[in-house]
């Protein structure tokens, strides 16, 4: 319990028939930390957060969860964690303190406890007024706090969210971090699952991505941003046509290799000399009479990460709206063609 | 609408209602004490408060009962002759108090199980230190105390179309308990039934397609010697029948003697009935946690 790491996970292994989900995972989570669980649909998110918090059994490996051993004292990790499942699992038949004197109760807080328990988390997922609602009336990002508020009830060391903001709108989303930011400063130890990757850098410690059962990168934001080699010069021609001219430029000027990506009009090279390398092209360009409509550094996002590691966009099919949607998120690019 | 939130108040919130009010002390993990019994209770609270909730789900407890009562007392009763003479009436109570038991004790906790492993219930129950029988017991508990509200509901409604108890206080007390029992027995049914279908719609389906027509192939509505063949034997031996013989019997009613030669079952009903529960308890109810054990964990 006093160990430094509240989550211990070592070689964690799951079938499912034939199909694995879990190709043997390690995981170590300093206590009071959060570690952001990053990958697409099916890279096996879930099925470590179900292990983690005894809803499943490994077939391999081990897991030690707030200092005792999810497969030997799973009551023991029990008293000890929050789970926040993918669907707000609220009971729409109850009402918001109903379901939290309900959680609170069958943590053996004592009826009278779990009432005022329930009563002071209302008040602080700004849900008090609609306390003695029942929960199918609320909207989906007051689902989602009171999930969240539920998972909070029996003041947890190690609290796991699977795809917290899901379904959210960024409004509700924004609120939600807002929310984690809180309980992070508060101590708890965090491991949240996310497909945005906006969302891990902006709320994780330290990332894990994963894909296919997989450990594929870990490391925080900056430390995966560095995995594509740092600032990429941007330049967007207004004419897709100048894209051949333009990439000829830059990799006269700058002495690089440039990229063109079609689908976004992007011409993009490694931005080893900065700002010189800019006023530079600039100059280039003007002489050349081509009009761009941006030109600039252009920061990795984690989505350029995922496409380096793994060869496909982090957001996949359904998926792709969702991960768009997020503030700041650009999406990754799709088809590369490489100037010789 | 109006207790929506304008963006970013979560956090304000937060650290602005903290200050005052002194944090509720929750104490160590360790330290808190647990009992199953505490734990069955809380779940079978949440079963009653959905169930009053969603008045609809006890349809079968409620209105499907008394439907049956006006149906045969008014409508096809007239057509029934009772052996032995008597009420058509007054014979009909006790065999609709056991359809009624069965239906319900299996459907009602069929439906709940169905429903909590369909909407992430479960695995919200699982996560948390509860007893591990809590659950299961909860659903029944809550199941066994419903089935007490069919049982007021169609004294009633007999008492209305003139069924009477023409026994005492004491046999009358022993046809209740015998439908307890017995609805005991059909919650083991219920349970096995909600832990092996997928969804609430399709314990829905079976509920009518194999449990509605074993409570007609019974003495409930028709004396069994009115019965074809093969028809007639499994009626006389369908505890549905035995339960239906012993609440006459017990109650004073028509139709609650045996005719002669009639099965041992028919014969006894009262004892039938109980050994007829126990065996259903004791082959069921292990099959049944196991099965719901299995449908809950991966």
């Amino acid at each position: 319990m006093s160990s430094t790491f509240a989550i211990e996970a070592h070689d964690l292994r799951k079938r499912y028939g034939d199909s694995v989900a879990l190709a043997g995972i390690d995981l170590s989570v300093a206590t009071g930390s959060v570690c952001g669980l990053l990958g697409p649909n099916g890279a096996g998110k879930t099925t470590a957060v179900r292990i983690l918090t005894t809803l499943s059994r490994p077939n391999g490996g081990t897991a030690r969860v707030a200092g005792f051993d999810v497969l030997e004292s799973p009551r023991e990790v029990r008293r000890r964690i929050g789970l926040a499942a993918q669907d707000a699992t609220v009971d729409g038949l109850l009402s918001g303190l109903e379901n939290l004197t309900m959680i609170g109760e069958l943590h053996h807080l004592g009826r009278a406890i779990a009432r005022r328990r329930g009563e002071e988390l209302l008040e602080q997922f700004a849900l008090a007024e609609a306390g003695r609602k029942l929960a199918k009336e609320y909207s989906g990002g007051m689902r989602r706090r009171l999930d969240l508020a539920a998972t909070l009830v029996a003041g947890p060391e190690v609290l796991f969210l699977d795809e917290p903001t899901t379904g959210l709108d960024p409004r509700g989303r924004n609120e939600l971090w807002a929310v984690l930011d809180t309980l992070v400063d508060e101590g708890t130890t965090v491991l949240l699952t996310t497909q945005y990757l906006e969302e891990a850098e902006r709320l994780a410690d330290e990332i894990v991505v994963v894909d296919h059962g997989r450990v594929i990168a870990r490391g925080d934001a900056r430390h995966l941003k560095r995995q594509v080699g740092g600032d990429q010069l941007l330049i967007v021609p207004v004419n897709p046509d100048d894209l051949v001219p333009v990439a000829a430029i830059v990799e006269r000027v700058v002495g690089v290799r440039a990229t063109i990506d079609r689908p976004t009009r992007r011409v993009m090279a490694p931005a080893a000399a900065g700002a010189a390398a800019i006023a530079s092209v600039a100059t280039e360009l003007v002489t050349a009479g081509i009009d761009v409509e941006d030109l600039g550094l252009h920061q990795p996002t984690l989505d350029d990460v995922f496409m380096t590691l793994t060869g496909t966009p982090a957001a996949t099919d359904g998926n792709a709206s969702g991960a768009s949607a997020v503030p700041g998120a650009s999406a990754a690019p799709a088809a590369e063609e490489v100037l010789q | 609408m109006t207790t929506e939130m304008i963006p970013n108040t979560a956090a304000s919130q937060t650290t602005k209602t903290q200050a005052p009010t002194t944090p509720v002390e929750l104490g160590p993990p360790g330290d808190r004490r647990s009992s199953a019994l505490a734990d069955m209770w809380v779940v079978a609270r949440r079963g009653l408060l959905h169930m009053r909730r969603e008045p609809e789900v006890l349809a079968d407890a409620t209105i499907q009962p008394v439907m049956f009562v006006l149906l045969f007392a008014y409508v096809f009763g007239g057509a029934i002759s009772v052996p032995g003479g008597g009420s058509y009436r007054e014979f009909l109570i006790g065999g609709i108090f056991a359809q009624t038991i069965v239906f319900g004790g299996t459907f009602g906790v069929a439906m709940a199980i169905a429903a909590d492993r369909n909407n992430g219930a479960m695995d919200r129950f699982r996560s948390l230190p509860m007893a591990r029988s809590a659950v299961l017991g909860g659903h029944a508990l809550a199941n066994l105390l419903k089935a007490l509200l069919p049982m007021a509901f169609m004294s009633v409604c007999g008492l209305i179309v003139g069924w009477r108890i023409h026994t005492d206080i004491w046999h009358a007390a022993a046809a209740y308990g015998l439908l307890i029992l017995f609805a005991f027995a059909m919650i083991w049914i219920g349970v096995l039934l909600g832990s092996s279908l997928a969804t609430p719609q399709a314990v829905q389906g079976v509920a009518f397609v194999a449990i509605f027509p074993l409570t007609f192939v019974a003495s409930t509505f028709v004396p069994t010697s009115t019965l074809p063949g093969v028809l007639k034997t499994f009626a006389e031996w369908n505890p549905v029948s035995s339960l239906s013989g012993a609440l006459r019997t017990l109650f004073g009613n028509p139709g609650a003697k045996a005719p002669v030669g009639a099965p041992w079952s028919l014969l006894h009903p009262v004892l039938y009935t109980v050994i007829a529960s126990a065996v259903i308890i004791a082959v069921a109810a292990p099959i049944a946690i196991r099965q719901f054990q299995r449908s809950i964990t991966d």
